[in-house]
């Protein structure tokens, strides 16, 4: 192997090292704690401790053109695991992902349809900008278009590309739009003009995508005077918690479900409603794992008289991921087609194994990931799986009467 | 070998299209545009030519919409050249559009020419063929695929026929092909690298702009489709609806 080849796998490592993210690579001592734990590991031709010896032996070009490159779902067990403290989700898999597309190798076909939608209209889905508001239209509390009506507001909701645009994603939307209303929260949206917060396209590596989204956000941001952002996206809420203040953009922000947990009093005596159900509740990897929140989805889903809170196997930092994040949510056939089997339906048997009979979640991603995986395995009508907002709206009687 | 790639913007129909108030032309102020999908393919057959064989590739388009993101692409994706053409107004129709592009693909003096086979906009025939006639340069279309062949001053072009018969055609040069496809998808371009092409590029301005380009066709009127009988809407229950759709199938002995 020629020293220019070696050095190109170290130089990239020790760059890393350097990134702020994590500790330096270079200082992995080929435990292997991350490849055990990693749950597509077994598939990967080259999991986690390989992944780093093999670029810090200067085998970069191998590895960057393997397809186990796509197959990372950025669950972060691999960094939460690692002894060394080395950031291979946030840092080492999106460095890879970049450098092998600077080489002109090709993602998989999917992610290129993904990273075109979201450059030209803003959105994952590919859906037009002008149809960003359409969840509104059936919704029935007002609805603060900043960027029609400018004014000041205490949260600014970035309602997300699956909530504005997905049917089933739509009806949370309008849930925590009657939620929010219901507390008096005074709150805005920013309408046809909100784009993708960018988060999946960074931990695809789409390096270039994300500062374009960080830079385009900002000035948008910066336009308007709110207290906080409040996300549905669990992705969202890390990237605006952990990269964008790498570019100087620095907005205080949360996940609905810590920003719910505030207003735990005020939401008591609103549950008018009992909902009887068995529930587990699924962690979702980035305020889950990655942010270590588990209390507060569960404190609320607590307040609802009638449910019954069971844990699965897996829970808390041992949660098992829906295999959405890190371009999963469109690579599934890729992830299949080499080996490694849909994280979903392992979970979705774990819900039912649980003996639960609603599994609750708190990330857009995972409502139609799950309901999918409910289908595939068998278990439709045994396991209904729920944001945390509907079963909250449906306590407090703002659900919609179709779904609930 | 040197290339001219014909790139051009076409309404976006993510968004559906306005009539406008003349009725003979359409309300481009309320679209989006994107690169025309068979012209993406002849910039990738260009690019694909010019990495096996060496060589320069040139990129000619209108200056209309928001052709420049499509144009720091095709840098960032490894064309050597762009030329713009300036316009005020939307791109004329085909004919009238490939007297333009002629007049900047001359001094250029390509050995070949690339354009997409097809576009959805285009009202009174092909640019592509056009061009040709225009470059008073042989034509071939609908092609899926292109080689340098063994003889020297030609290329092989691979043409679908109806009936999954392939035909390889020695094409004599300089010469038009109207490509349907390239021998591999276009490639993805990651954003940094437009982001690089774009403080690096440098557009040329052609002087075809000076030419008429006044269209030969007249569009009478421009109109929406009648609508014929319409869709019979189910409304009731899942169950209602769905035993509906079976009694249908089966009176039209679908289903049994």
């Amino acid at each position: 192997m020629s020293t220019a080849r070696k050095q190109a796998g170290a130089e990239l490592l020790e760059q890393l090292g350097k990134s702020g993210y994590g500790k330096p690579p270079l200082g992995c001592m080929q435990c292997g704690l991350c490849a055990a734990t990693c749950p597509l590991g077994s598939a990967m031709e080259f999991p986690p401790r390989n992944l780093l010896l093999q670029a810090a032996s200067g085998n970069l070009d191998k590895l960057l053109e393997s397809p186990s490159l796509w197959m990372c779902v950025a669950c972060y067990a691999c960094s939460k695991r690692c002894p060394r403290g080395i950031e291979l989700t946030e840092s080492l898999w999106p460095a890879l992902r970049d450098a092998a597309m600077q080489r002109g190798i090709q993602p998989p076909a999917e992610l290129q349809e993904t990273f075109q939608n979201v450059l030209k209209y803003g959105n994952v889905l590919g859906k037009s900008p002008r149809a960003r508001l359409d969840w509104t239209k059936s919704l029935d509390v007002r609805v603060l278009d900043l960027s029609r009506e400018p004014r000041p507001v205490d949260v600014l909701w970035l309602v997300g590309c699956y909530p504005s645009y997905y049917p089933r994603n739509q009806v949370v939307a309008r849930a925590f739009a009657r939620i929010l209303t219901q507390l008096g929260v005074a709150w805005g949206i920013l309408g046809t003009k909100e784009k993708a917060v960018g988060e999946c396209d960074r931990m695809f590596g789409e390096e270039g995508l994300f500062e374009t989204l960080v830079e385009d956000n900002r000035k948008l941001f910066d336009k308007y005077d709110f207290g906080k952002l409040v996300v549905l996206d669990p992705h969202a809420y890390r990237a605006l918690q952990n990269f964008y203040p790498r570019f100087g953009a620095w907005y205080p922000a949360q996940h609905y479900t810590t920003f719910l947990a505030e207003y735990m009093e005020q939401l008591r005596p609103l549950m008018v409603k009992p909902v009887e159900t068995v529930v587990t509740y699924h962690d979702n990897c980035c305020v889950g794992r990655r942010c270590g929140c588990y209390d507060p989805p569960r404190e609320l889903l607590g307040l609802i008289s009638g449910v019954k809170l069971v844990e699965m196997a897996h829970n808390r930092d041992d949660s098992l991921c829906c295999g959405g994040g890190g371009g999963g949510m469109w690579l599934d056939a890729h992830i299949v087609a080499h080996g490694g089997q849909r994280l979903s339906d392992q979970r979705v048997r774990e819900a039912a194994d649980s003996g639960a009979d609603t599994l609750a979640v708190s990330c857009p991603y995972e409502l139609s990931r799950f309901e999918d995986a409910a289908k595939v395995t068998g278990l439709e009508g045994r396991v209904k799986v729920r944001d945390i907002i509907e079963l909250l709206a449906e306590a407090m009687d703002l659900g919609e009467r179709s779904v609930a | 070998m040197n290339i001219a790639v014909v790139v051009r913007q076409v309404p976006d129909l993510i968004e559906p299209l306005e009539i406008a108030p003349s009725g003979t032309e359409f309300d481009f102020g309320s679209a989006s545009f994107l690169l025309n999908e068979s012209d993406d393919h002849a910039l990738e057959q260009a690019l694909l030519l010019k990495e096996a064989h060496g060589g320069h590739v040139t990129v000619v388009a209108l200056d209309f919409g928001d052709v420049d993101n499509t144009l720091y692409t095709a840098a960032a994706k490894g064309a050597d050249r762009i030329v713009k053409i300036a316009r005020d107004d939307a791109p004329p129709p085909p004919r009238a559009a490939a007297v333009l592009y002629a007049e900047a693909i001359k001094p250029i003096a390509p050995e070949l020419v690339l354009v997409g086979v097809q576009a959805h906009d285009e009202l009174d025939g092909g640019v592509a063929p056009f061009l040709a006639a225009a470059l008073g340069m042989p034509y071939v279309g609908v092609i899926r695929g292109v080689a340098v062949g063994a003889e020297p001053g030609a290329v092989a072009a691979f043409k679908e026929f109806p009936g999954a018969v392939m035909a390889r055609m020695n094409v004599k040069l300089p010469a038009v092909l109207g490509i349907l496809g390239a021998d591999q998808p276009p490639r993805y371009v990651p954003v940094s690298r437009i982001r690089g092409a774009m403080k690096t590029t440098q557009f040329e301005e052609s002087a075809a702009a000076a030419v008429s380009s006044e269209p030969l066709t007249a569009i009478a009127r421009l109109y929406p489709p009648a609508a014929g009988s319409r869709a019979e809407m189910l409304s009731g229950s899942e169950t209602e609806i769905a035993s509906r759709i079976v009694d249908i199938l089966a009176q039209k002995g679908l289903v049994k």
